[in-house]
């Protein structure tokens, strides 16, 4: 913590590929304010949140209440206005708009609720598809796997989606819960140090829900990724290491609750 | 990545991309066809005459002589004298005279008297000059040379005889029977109005307008003239050879075709032929105005193109309409894309690739139809 503290925010400049061992904390929040327009009303008003490395952090909160515009932001989709967002010790606000762009691509997994997967390619195109967009990751993927195909059929593998008729399948005609596992892979492929879920479960069902986490928690292990999960649905909690609830931090919409 | 993934989500939206495409196609065809039309139409308006410096007919304007003359359209307003013509075709600067007299028909097609010159000299399409496919030209007073198109549309053959009516229309009473002509030649097609004319000799025509006279009882002044012409009428019958069955004197032209040994005298012969003192003249020169009747005629081809130019702008525009509906389906793929780390640039260029794709594919679909589907010439 005090490390990165010594360092001021243009010095992360040098920062590049793989951070292990620069930055403790994945996430160091502080004072984010967001609203759409720039002005108040906001929809975002955070003190202080942090994710440690490797830590499988549960982020609890109702639907609408600004996690997903939270998430958002950390994945710097949307440019920060107001406050300090640090992601692997890096000053999220001070990027322009390709450097946010090159800094997701290169480490940061995503998952959606649902519809994750680009219907007009394959299962195996739609894991491979970060390593299109990263050099970084791409480079990760053939390291680990011999070549980015190899990579993305041995994650499918562990993900029980091996088997070749499924593989072979339009990704339209795939479960849901088939579907998010292929979005796992994605997120998962060339080992990128953050994975974030929005709701990643919440259109399966209980067995299938839990089936998929404890999938997702192994290869976050395996690839020693941090993962924030984001759900409305408090029974998972006791699965992750921390919980935060969303509505005790934003204050923004402690004033609507 | 980004041509890549345009390719198979084109791929993924087949029908609607073919159908864009062939729209695309088709108002390219569209275009270049009424575009290439336009410039054969051009093309073969302009090579209707070729080579010749002067038109001289009676008194009119400039635009109604090159029609009447040229182009077969309209009739004249009046004629030229045999003397008017010998005296033009006596001056130092002139090298050759075509004499061209029109006003009879043959089954809707006209007739034109003239001489072997006209096949000698006349020119279209750049100093083409005329070739005959079938026989040869009129050596005889009582021959004729059909245009390609005639003989096409009437079915004639060689030998065949033929009667010629009085005016130009379709269907005429005064039929000139007694003086059938015979078809020796059938000229090669030119696209030309050539095409679509009976050529006859001038002397033939002169009897004709004899027996004209002749029948024309109920006429005092007729049956008065025709007593008078009575013994070299029958000599003509007799001798059908005999080039002179009406007095050369009397012969009548619709208009000449004059070429200069100069060009550079074609100013001064055209004034002369304009202040000529027998009777009022007018000489013109082809070129600038053809340009003038080209002027009329364009306005309506100008129209088509406007048109056609439209029906692109609404080919682009359908695709438009398909590219900004299919964006609103699209945004759960834009989101993911730039969830993976895909730049608005990149979603720019997967858009506009597809878009440019359709596009040129349409395009070159388009010249394959215009230019396998309608080959070169099938369009003039």
């Amino acid at each position: 913590m005090s490390f990165l503290r010594e360092n001021p925010v243009t010095g992360s400049a040098d920062f590049s590929g793989k951070v292990e061992g620069v930055a403790e904390n994945v996430v160091d929040l502080s004072g984010i304010r967001f609203s759409w327009t720039g002005a108040p009303p906001f929809v975002i008003d955070v003190k202080s949140m942090r994710v440690a490395r490797g830590e499988r952090v549960f982020l609890r909160g109702p639907s609408g209440s600004g996690k997903s515009t939270l998430l958002s932001l950390m994945a710097g989709v949307i440019p920060i206005r107001e406050g300090s967002l640090r992601v692997l010790g890096r000053e999220i606000g001070v990027l322009g708009g390709t450097e946010r762009d090159r800094f997701r691509a290169d480490h940061i997994g995503f998952i959606f609720q649902m519809f994750n997967l680009i219907p007009y390619l394959s299962v195996e195109e739609n894991v491979s598809l970060p390593c299109g967009f990263s050099w970084t990751r791409r480079a990760n993927a053939v390291r680990a796997g011999g070549s980015v195909e190899r990579e993305a059929m041995r994650l499918l593998e562990r993900l029980d989606m091996g088997a070749a008729d499924v593989q072979r399948r339009p990704v339209t005609e795939l479960s849901v819960g088939q579907q998010q596992r292929v979005a796992a892979a994605r997120a998962l492929i060339g080992a990128p140090e953050l994975v974030i879920a929005d709701e990643p479960t919440s259109s399966l069902d209980a067995d299938r829900r839990s089936a998929f986490i404890d999938l997702l928690f192994g290869e976050c292990e395996r690839e020693h990724a941090t993962l924030i999960f984001v759900s409305h649905d408090a029974t998972l909690a006791p699965l992750f290491d921390r919980e935060i609830d969303f509505v005790e931090i934003n204050r923004a919409g402690a004033a609507e609750h | 990545m980004i041509p890549a993934l345009a390719v198979k989500s084109l791929r993924n939206r087949k029908f609607t991309a073919v159908l864009t495409l062939l729209s695309i196609a088709l108002a390219v065809v569209l275009l270049l066809g009424v575009e290439r039309i336009r410039s054969e139409a051009r093309a073969g308006f302009a090579s209707t005459i070729s080579g010749t410096d002067l038109i001289v007919g009676a008194r009119s304007s400039p635009v109604h002589l090159l029609l009447y003359s040229v182009f077969r359209i309209g009739n004249a307003t009046n004629n030229v004298r045999w003397d008017s013509y010998t005296a033009l075709a006596s001056r130092p600067e002139v090298e050759w005279t075509i004499p061209l007299s029109l006003g009879d028909s043959h089954r809707g097609f006209r007739v034109l008297g003239t001489t072997p010159d006209y096949f000698e000299h006349f020119r279209f399409a750049r100093g083409r000059k005329l070739e005959v496919a079938v026989g040869k030209q009129f050596e005889d007073v009582h021959d004729a040379v059909l245009g390609a198109e005639v003989a096409d549309t009437l079915g004639y053959k060689l030998g065949q005889s033929i009667v010629i009516a009085h005016g130009a229309g379709d269907v005429s009473f005064a039929l000139h029977k007694d003086h059938p002509f015979r078809v020796v030649g059938i000229l090669a097609r030119t696209g030309t109005p050539v095409d679509r004319t009976v050529h006859v000799t001038l002397e033939g025509l002169d009897a004709v307008h004899a027996e004209q006279n002749g029948i024309d009882a109920s006429d005092p002044l007729a049956a008065a003239l025709r007593a008078s012409e009575d013994s070299s009428t029958a000599n003509a019958n007799g001798h059908s050879a005999d080039a002179s069955v009406q007095p050369e004197s009397k012969r009548v032209l619709t208009a000449l075709l004059i070429g200069l040994k100069s060009r550079g005298a074609a100013l001064s012969v055209q004034r002369f032929v304009n202040e000529y003192p027998g009777e009022p003249l007018t000489a013109i020169l082809p070129g600038p105005t053809l340009e003038e009747v080209w002027d009329i005629v364009g306005a309506a081809e100008k129209t088509l193109l406007a048109v056609s130019a439209l029906v692109v702008v609404v080919g682009l525009a359908g695709m438009l309409v398909a590219l900004l509906t299919s964006l609103s389906e699209r945004r759960r793929e834009m989101a993911i894309l730039r969830s993976v780390g895909a730049r608005p640039m990149h979603i720019f260029g997967l858009i506009l690739g597809e878009a440019a794709f359709l596009t040129l594919a349409g395009i070159a679909v388009g010249l394959a139809i215009l230019y396998i589907g309608l080959p070169e010439g099938n369009a003039g």
